[in-house]
């Protein structure tokens, strides 16, 4: 039988050698823009205060690092604690949205306009509930910044079903939770990830500019902020350092998450074609 | 008892669009029923009247002597559409076993069953793979073998090779009556190519649109098993002007074009 | 038309609804002496006829009541999100345009531009106010450069995947007709980019007006709602309703800058937006 099939999964020597060429061109604009930048400053003497040199900084980074990466886990636990807060309310909010439309077709535009707020700006008001020392005053901060993309994202994939689809499982007489089970649940999937990465970023965001409004001093938002305040700009872009870091590893783990759980999803196969 | 008993079946949509207009139709258990006509919205209505995926107006629609309604849950048909609307995060085999899971079948008789249905179709070795991984056709053969998996007595079938190439179609054409002779399954089929109904059909249904109604019936009586070379013979080509005199008779215009899919928000 | 009817009507619903919450579990937090999740007491959640009030109180004897002052902040701190809104909207767009017809800048720059919003640059606010201000440059521009940093990403990312969208079977049409590059862009990848961009336009309202918020606050710069914030909070154990009405003004603020999108959209696109950012 003549028949066409696509080619399985590449060989993994294959695709890390592919990975690798993808990169080149981050890789390189990284190392020219680091060497731009302590070229610069140094040839125009710019001065220390005002834009560090990434030698410095980096000096400043290693000299502290126990204590920046203390620091750091503390304010980390924050954006943690507030993004499975945030984005398990998310999740939840989606499926009742999304068992029952026309509850989500009344409050859609109430929870558009809500999300239209600044939500840090409450974050005084957090601190002052909880305590200016409490993490849970920045997590919750964390955990409001978090629910609106995962809810959104989630609800979108549990909801763009194909028709056909919806009428297979009535031709078996499948009921509502089996036709969530087995078809919007897994459907979702790819949509809610993205909603998840997006929180990465915002959760940790959220937890540092919160501690901006008050903290304990061994939080690295606040670390950062006083360093500002009295001019300390390499120690402060030392910490800034740290909190992309951090950043970067907690959006890496989840798009790995994502990556295991919907390979079969297209965008996860287009990828490689790009 | 009949297959599926339609009498009096009508559909009009709220926008004034009678879609459906009092059709009466027959299917006994082992025919091979093709519904043919010009775009509207007539043909897979009718399909989903009676398979109880949307209701009629007026009339009634009867499976198996039951009420269709019931006649669904009771899991008397399966059903395959254009679009093979297999599951990505879903092997082959899971996604054949799926009725299977719903109706909760062990977990051997699920393999088992799913074996055979693949043997059915001629894609052993597939199992493992998922649906991006196969050509339209094949997905369109894991589709139907979805469909029979739980032995349903009747199929019905809308359109389900038309994104097809010619050269597919004409395989699965084949394919289809084997398995349709392999299993004694009655089939209700909807297409809009001449040379598919006859080549495939016991009996050309031949419909108008708007409003929908039976405007003549064409008995095929080409003798069985049908090859490749039936399409060749004369008598293949005197019923396929038949039936193409009778849906030039019904308004069909010259030419086909895809016929809209009209799906009521279900759930 | 029903729906819009009924939506019209949830909202002074929703808003009673809200108050009868607040000030029902403020009666009841206050009789059962809650202390979990916080306290609840008169400073903690305030009588909203109390944050109401507020609005019309002077702050000082004789002076403007406070609703004269949290409108020229909301003034003075939406010229900061306006212009930064602008500006990062512009680099965005212009960035994606650039990134769009390259594969190899696209791969060189696409991941700093994610990495850039891992980083707080609301903590960097202080020296970019204080740098850009040695330089003479007015604080509150400084504000609009964080403001603008915070929308470029969602504009850059989303424009980018809305020059791609068409599929390529419009690209080869254009081709046949031996449209350039340029004629292409113009005709083709940008109108059909537009949706995307209007929803990260509405987000990025919102993320202008964060920022400009918080951008103010480092520098306490006097005369916005950031200074406000700030400003209130230290007096609210004795007069916590004016940190309230504050927040009250940012949300405000926030929600006019997002209709505000949302009605251009409406202009541009000539359609209902979907309701989903």
């Amino acid at each position: 039988m003549n028949t066409i099939v696509q080619p399985m999964p590449r060989s993994v020597g294959r695709q890390i050698g592919r990975t690798a060429l993808d990169w080149f061109p981050a890789l390189a604009v990284f190392a020219i823009g680091i060497g731009a930048w302590q070229g610069l400053v140094t040839a125009f003497h710019v001065q220390e205060f005002l834009l560090p040199r990434p030698t410095s900084i980096a000096h400043a980074f290693w000299m502290q690092k126990s204590a920046l990466w203390s620091e750091g886990i503390y304010t980390f636990k924050e954006a943690l604690g507030g993004y499975a807060l945030g984005s398990g309310l998310g999740i939840a909010v989606a499926l009742v949205f999304a068992a029952w439309r026309p509850l989500a077709g009344a409050f859609m535009p109430y929870a558009v306009a809500a999300n239209a707020i600044p939500i840090i700006a409450f974050a005084p008001i957090m601190n002052n509930w909880f305590g200016l020392l409490n993490p849970f005053s920045k997590m919750a901060i964390a955990a409001v910044l978090c629910f609106f993309p995962v809810m959104i994202n989630t609800l979108r994939g549990l909801t763009s079903v194909h028709p056909s689809s919806i009428e297979l499982m009535q031709s078996y007489a499948a009921g509502r939770l089996s036709l969530f089970r087995r078809v919007r649940i897994p459907n979702s999937l790819p949509y809610m990830f993205t909603g998840l990465k997006v929180a990465t970023v915002l959760s940790m965001i959220g937890a540092i500019v919160g501690e901006y409004f008050g903290g304990p001093i061994h939080a690295l938002g606040v670390k950062i902020l006083n360093d500002s305040s009295y001019g300390n700009f390499t120690d402060a872009w030392a910490g800034i350092v740290m909190a992309s870091l951090l950043g970067i590893v907690f959006y890496a783990v989840v798009a790995l998450a994502e990556r295991l759980t919907t390979s079969w999803h297209p965008s996860a196969r287009a990828f490689q074609t790009e | 008892m009949s297959a599926v008993s339609l009498k009096g079946v009508t559909k009009q949509f709220s926008a004034g669009v009678v879609a459906l207009d009092g059709i009466d139709l027959d299917v006994e258990p082992g025919e091979f029923v093709s519904l043919i006509g010009p775009s509207g919205y007539g043909k897979s209505t009718l399909l989903r009247i009676i398979g109880d995926l949307t209701k009629p107006t007026a009339g009634t629609a009867q499976v198996n002597g039951k009420p269709a309604d019931r006649a669904r849950r009771d899991h008397e048909y399966g059903i395959v559409f254009q679009d093979a609307v297999l599951y990505d995060w879903r092997t082959v085999a899971k996604n054949i076993s799926l009725p299977l899971e719903l109706l909760r079948w062990s977990r051997g008789r699920r393999n088992a069953r799913v074996k055979d249905m693949l043997e059915l179709v001629e894609l052993t070795g597939f199992e493992g793979h998922h649906p991006w991984q196969l050509s339209g056709g094949m997905q369109q053969r894991v589709s139907i073998a979805r469909a029979l998996s739980f032995s349903p007595t009747l199929l019905l079938m809308d359109e389900p090779f038309g994104a097809l190439d010619e050269m597919t179609r004409e395989r699965l054409n084949s394919e289809l009556l084997r398995i349709w002779q392999e299993t004694s399954s009655t089939v209700v089929f909807v297409t809009h190519s001449i040379p598919e109904a006859v080549f495939l059909s016991t009996r050309v249904v031949v419909m108008s649109a708007r409003p929908g109604r039976v405007a003549g019936v064409v008995d095929v009586d080409l003798p069985q098993p049908r090859t490749s070379t039936t399409r060749e013979e004369p008598r293949f080509f005197e019923l396929v002007t038949q039936v193409r005199e009778q849906l030039a008779a019904a308004g069909a215009p010259l030419g086909e074009t895809q016929e809209p899919a009209l799906v009521e928000e279900p759930l | 038309m029903p729906r819009a009817a009924a939506r019209v009507l949830l909202l002074p619903i929703g808003l009673a609804a809200l108050w009868g919450f607040w000030e029902g579990y403020r009666w009841l937090g206050i009789r059962e002496h809650w202390t979990w999740p916080f306290t609840v007491n008169d400073t903690n959640m305030p009588h909203l006829s109390t944050i109401w009030h507020a609005f019309g109180q002077p702050l000082q004897p004789d002076g403007p009541p406070l609703r004269h002052y949290l409108w020229h902040y909301s003034l003075f701190t939406g010229k900061e999100a306006l212009a930064g809104f602008a500006l990062g909207a512009m680099i965005g767009f212009l960035l994606a345009v650039v990134l769009a017809h390259s594969t190899v800048l696209r791969r060189g720059f696409l991941p700093y531009i994610v990495v850039s919003q891992t980083v707080p640059i609301l903590a960097i606010a202080p020296m970019v106010v204080v740098g850009l201000g040695t330089k003479g440059v007015k604080p509150w521009v400084a504000v609009a450069v964080i403001a603008a940093y915070l929308t470029f990403f969602p504009v850059a990312i989303n424009t980018l995947r809305g020059l791609h969208s068409p599929d390529p079977r419009s690209l080869e049409l254009m081709r046949s007709y031996a449209a350039g590059r340029w004629k292409i862009l113009w005709r083709l990848r940008v109108p059909a980019s537009l949706p995307y961009v209007f929803s990260a336009l509405k987000i990025s309202a919102t993320a202008s007006v964060i920022g400009a918020i918080i951008g103010e606050t480092p520098a306490s710069l006097q005369g916005g709602l950031g200074y406000a914030i700030v400003n209130f909070n230290q007096y609210y154990s004795t007069q916590p309703a004016n940190l309230w009405a504050t927040i009250v003004a940012c949300a405000l603020l926030g929600i006019t800058f997002f209709l505000a999108v949302v009605l251009l959209e409406r202009l541009v696109l000539k359609r209902a937006p979907e309701n989903i950012a």
